[in-house]
């Protein structure tokens, strides 16, 4: 596979934690003015919201990647109390306080389907087969909302090559957990639990695709997926499930939750793409959290390098 | 009712707009604050619009008559948070990309449906004085403002038709709505008021049967 890789990013380009800790402050406050401003308000001393900074649950050894982005990274606040995560609620800035006090530990993941032997494997097992990296992501919902975020983790490839799926292995099938008493979303049928996606194999071998099990140096939060996630980067946002209780291979293309529900909004390649509206609304520009005009979005999120796993396929009807 | 009342209603109606420029001086509108401000003023136009519609219902059960007196306000708050939503739209969504906004109008139908329930208000607003009562004369005056039942099912429809999966808002707001369009559809089919009764509330004329 040709894997381009982007520009080298030296160390020293690369946002120090304690920095991008206080850009928030800065940035909430420009956040503020610009409202301010709205609201007609004359500018006075503003305000810095309290920050929420896990200090636990440090990640030691991460590597830098060269396929991280050097743009602003979104503050950690920000990523961490807005959140989409039905599984919680519908309303994004409810799961920070619903998922507080959600167990991550013990916490078991069964890989089966098409594989030589069925595995169930405990979580810190899975998390030290490979040294973990920093991946420095643009993330873009479906919605029009993206951050940029700095994932921890290692390449999805990793655990699959692992795995050992049988040459049946055509698709991977990632389950989220299924647990009303702990995740109140779940107790109403706003999706049809438990919450499905997928990849096709190709896609799931991709360096870029992400096995996730942290955030800006830290054990992931509750609210954005912890223990384990999936990120795919060059696709919208709810491809990248989380809490993943199973992973499953399989010869045919899953049943994936979104694309279920409601088949002519939602794809299973879900590949953003500025030229294939939601039928709802253009996903031609999206609003960065923190900036106040829409920038444009980019063909498969800027990460032009996944380009030929879809040579030959229309993108409008695969979308 | 007390005389001071009016004005503290009057003042009471900008409250969600003094809380939203509180929130957004002290920082405290979240990640995205343009959608916290584009749901805000939707959500409180739904309301007021709701508010407005309750009045005629709520007087008629209460025999409180003087709650005639704070219709047009709320309508006229309806109308100014709908004002505000559609500013928020066209300015800090669109831009002012004209050529975009009118794209969007024809093609996504919960922003033709929900632009098409601020365009009805506008004429409403204009005609809330009472100079144009007198102008159109009470009979056509009342018949232009049961647009604003339209205006209603147009906000309710382009919340529905927003959401991506949890439709339990809109589904509040539509609830109500059928209850108080329900309320008039029964007034119009079923057996009409006592003439006695409805004579108490022909006061003045062209309130009776008021949107």
């Amino acid at each position: 596979m040709m894997i381009k890789k982007p520009a080298d990013i030296q160390s020293s380009e690369i946002t120090p934690k304690s920095l991008y800790l206080n850009r928030r402050k800065f940035l909430a406050g420009a956040a503020a003015a610009g409202a301010a401003a709205i609201a007609g308000l004359s500018l006075g001393e503003l305000v810095s919201p309290s920050t929420i900074v896990q200090a636990d649950a440090k990640i030691e050894g991460i590597k830098k990647s060269s396929f991280s982005t050097n743009e602003t990274i979104t503050p950690f606040k920000d990523v961490t109390n807005y959140n989409n995560y039905y599984e919680f609620s519908t309303d994004k800035y409810e799961p920070a306080g619903l998922a507080k006090n959600f167990k991550t530990r013990p916490w078991t993941v069964t890989i089966d389907g098409a594989v030589d032997k069925k595995q169930v494997l405990d979580v810190d097992t899975i998390i030290k087969m490979a040294a973990p990296e920093e991946r420095i992501y643009r993330h873009r919902c479906v919605e029009g909302w993206s951050i940029v975020v700095p994932w921890v983790g290692f390449s999805l490839s990793e655990l699959i090559n692992k795995a050992k799926p049988t040459s049946k292995a055509k698709f991977v099938e990632f389950t989220t957990i299924e647990d009303p008493k702990q995740m109140p979303g779940q107790r109403g049928r706003v999706l049809d639990w438990p919450y499905v996606e997928g990849l096709r194999m190709d896609e799931a071998m991709h360096p870029l695709a992400l096995l996730c099990f942290g955030m800006y140096g830290d054990a992931l939060p509750n609210q954005d997926g912890a223990p384990l996630r999936i990120v795919v980067p060059w696709k919208y946002g709810f491809k990248s499930g989380k809490a993943i209780v199973r992973i499953r291979f399989s010869d045919s293309q899953p049943q994936t939750t979104w694309a279920e529900m409601s088949p002519r909004e939602y794809g299973f390649y879900a590949n953003v793409n500025p030229n294939v509206d939601h039928p709802r609304w253009s996903q031609a520009k999206e609003r960065r959290l923190g900036e106040f005009l829409k920038r444009p979005t980019l063909m498969f999120n800027g990460y032009d390098q996944v380009a030929s796993l879809y040579t030959g396929m229309d993108l409008k009807k695969n979308f | 009712m007390i005389r001071w009342f009016k004005p503290v209603v009057f003042l009471a109606c900008l409250i969600p707009l003094a809380l939203l420029g509180w929130k957004a001086y002290s920082g405290a509108l979240g990640a995205n604050p343009i959608e916290v401000i584009t749901h805000a003023t939707g959500d409180w136009t739904l309301r007021f619009l709701l508010i407005t519609l309750a009045i005629t219902p709520i007087r008629r059960l209460t025999g409180k008559l003087w709650l005639i007196r704070y219709r047009r306000m709320f309508g006229l708050f309806a109308f100014f948070y709908a004002t505000l939503h559609f500013l928020t739209y066209i300015w800090l969504d669109k831009f002012f990309d004209v050529h975009e906004m009118l794209h969007d109008i024809a093609k996504r139908r919960f922003i033709t449906v929900g632009f098409a329930g601020f365009v009805l208000l506008i004429p409403l607003a204009l005609t809330s004085t009472k100079g144009w009562i007198l102008r159109l004369g009470g009979k056509r005056w009342q018949a232009l403002h049961r647009l604003i039942y339209f205006s209603a099912i147009a906000g309710v429809i382009h919340y529905w038709w927003l959401v991506k999966a949890d439709i339990h808002k809109p589904l509040e707001y539509g609830a109500i709505l059928a209850v108080l369009l329900g309320y008039r559809i029964a007034g119009w089919a079923g057996p009409k008021l006592s003439a006695n009764k409805a004579k108490s509330l022909r006061e003045p004329r062209f309130e009776v049967r008021q949107g």
